[in-house]
């Protein structure tokens, strides 16, 4: 076979198993959080959550009917052998999953709203580069977004002076606008950076980060774990219902920014986050990093 | 014992269920979201096939997958946002005499109200819940408005015991997700207020 059609497989059964199955540290987070909840409607939906993580993975099905727009990130390394047909396989590889896994065809071109039904379109599916000087391997990180969780996401640029008060105002709001229909407990991602660009971006980072990983900025680990307890003392989840938790973490990324500004960016994920990552080295071996593989997929 | 809910649906099986309550439907449920609310609201056209009078509708755009005999099979089925259709369900309903609206989270007062008026309520499906959810549709018997993509069509279909629903509005305007968005806020206030 030839390579460009191995690498495209690979990412064919990358993007079923994403679609299928939870990454380890999320449904981890879940069992975790079901065991916690006291409130016997909550413990109820756990239930249903945790029926629901095992019949997908029995039936091989999407886990959510909202398989999301596929979003790619991915570092490849300038001598990979084949850093040129990397764009072509990820589209091809859409492409097919779509039918095959299948996914539900989500993509409606800009301003027309037609459905192109097949989850490829103008600008989609989205991948975001990055080089690596030298390497030799590629790695993927792949997030599905879904309508419901993509919905509170936002970006705003605050005056300095509001601080970390600011914040965590916005944070809260965001959250109690818009959280309980993105499916809690949540998976919150906050970028600090200088525009509304770049701190949304930071914060698209911060939920590719595996949960029970810190921010590497002391200053942000300690704004994660204060956000974390923040919100929980909201109780939106499960599902809105109201229980002890509200989130499955909160993540912070963040970077250097402009004197006069203070950017803040807000992603949030679902229940049911649905992320992977795979590295594929110059021979074509793959390893998922998110996903242990069982015999099932 | 489950509470089963058939349609159907009279005002007599649903007038004393209370928000919080957990119900199951058997019978007839029809997805319904954004475009198609927006065809019948605006374009003024009602799906040809299916009654919605004393109908269950399903605010969900499944996966279906289409045989090569032309079956459907509903791959996965979870509820969608139900707050999206927030401003035009009120008149939805008086129009079409639909008596139980199912999705994710809650909706609003004008939805409340309209629920009173109506005799209609809405229930909440467990978001996220796809599996489960295509597990107790038994068949898919029709599909209209499929121009509208897969998502956004109105599947018609053949459900047993589809649940759990938990009541978020009854048939007295009580709206669930509406108290507990005022306890949210309460706590999010004194969180602002220890800043």
């Amino acid at each position: 076979m030839e390579n460009k059609e191995i690498l495209t497989r690979l990412l064919v059964e990358f993007i079923r198993t994403a679609s299928i199955r939870l990454p380890d540290d999320v449904e981890a987070r879940i069992r975790t959080l079901a065991a916690d909840e006291t409130d016997p409607v909550g413990k109820n939906l756990y239930g249903c959550m945790l029926e629901n993580i095992e019949l997908a993975r029995a039936y091989r099905r999407p886990i959510c009917q909202d398989t999301g727009m596929l979003q790619f990130f991915v570092r490849v390394g300038t001598r990979f052998p084949l850093i040129d047909c990397v764009e072509d396989c990820i589209r091809e590889a859409s492409l097919r999953a779509t039918e095959s896994v299948p996914l539900r065809p989500n993509v409606v071109e800009p301003l027309g709203e037609r459905n192109t039904g097949n989850n490829t379109g103008y600008g989609t599916p989205y991948i975001e580069w990055e080089l690596e000087p030298n390497g030799d391997s590629l790695s993927i990180l792949l997030y599905a977004a879904g309508g419901g969780c993509s919905l509170p996401g936002r970006s705003k640029v605050l005056m300095p002076l509001e601080g970390m008060e600011g914040v965590k105002k916005f944070v809260y709001d965001t959250i109690l606008d818009w959280g309980v229909n993105a499916c809690p407990p949540l998976l919150v991602g906050i970028g600090l950076g200088t525009c509304a660009v770049t701190s949304a971006m930071l914060s698209k980072k911060a939920i590719l980060r595996k949960i029970g990983t810190h921010c590497e900025n002391e200053r942000g680990a300690q704004l994660e774990r204060e956000l974390q307890a923040e919100l929980d003392t909201i109780g939106i989840a499960p599902l809105g219902f109201g229980g002890k938790h509200s989130v499955l973490a909160v993540h912070v990324e963040c970077a250097g920014h402009h004197p006069a500004t203070l950017g803040v960016g807000i992603t949030t994920s679902c229940w049911a986050t649905r992320r992977g990552g795979i590295v594929i080295d110059r021979g074509l071996n793959a390893r998922y990093t998110m996903h242990t593989v069982g015999e099932e997929v | 014992m489950k509470k089963i809910i058939t349609t159907p649906i009279t005002y007599e099986q649903i007038k004393d269920l209370k928000i919080g309550d957990t119900v199951y439907l058997t019978g007839k449920l029809a997805t319904c979201r954004d475009a198609g609310h927006r065809r019948v609201m605006q374009e003024e056209v009602l799906p040809e096939r299916f009654d919605l009078r004393g109908g269950a509708l399903y605010h969900a755009g499944p996966i279906v997958r289409t045989g090569p005999d032309g079956t459907f099979t509903v791959i996965s089925a979870g509820p969608t946002t139900s707050r999206r259709m927030e401003s035009v369900e009120a008149e939805f309903l008086g129009k079409t005499g639909v008596r139980m609206l199912i999705g994710k989270g809650g909706m609003l007062e004008k939805t409340a109200a309209a629920c009173k008026r109506f005799g209609a309520i809405h229930c909440a499906f467990p978001g996220g819940c796809a599996i489960i959810a295509a597990d107790r549709i038994r068949k898919v018997c029709d599909v209209e408005w499929s121009d509208l993509g897969m998502a956004e069509a109105f599947w018609e279909m053949e459900v047993e015991e589809f649940g759990p629903l938990i009541v978020s509005i009854d048939t007295k305007g009580n709206n669930l997700f509406a108290n507990n968005q005022k306890a949210f806020a309460e706590r999010v206030q004194k969180l602002k207020e220890k800043l």
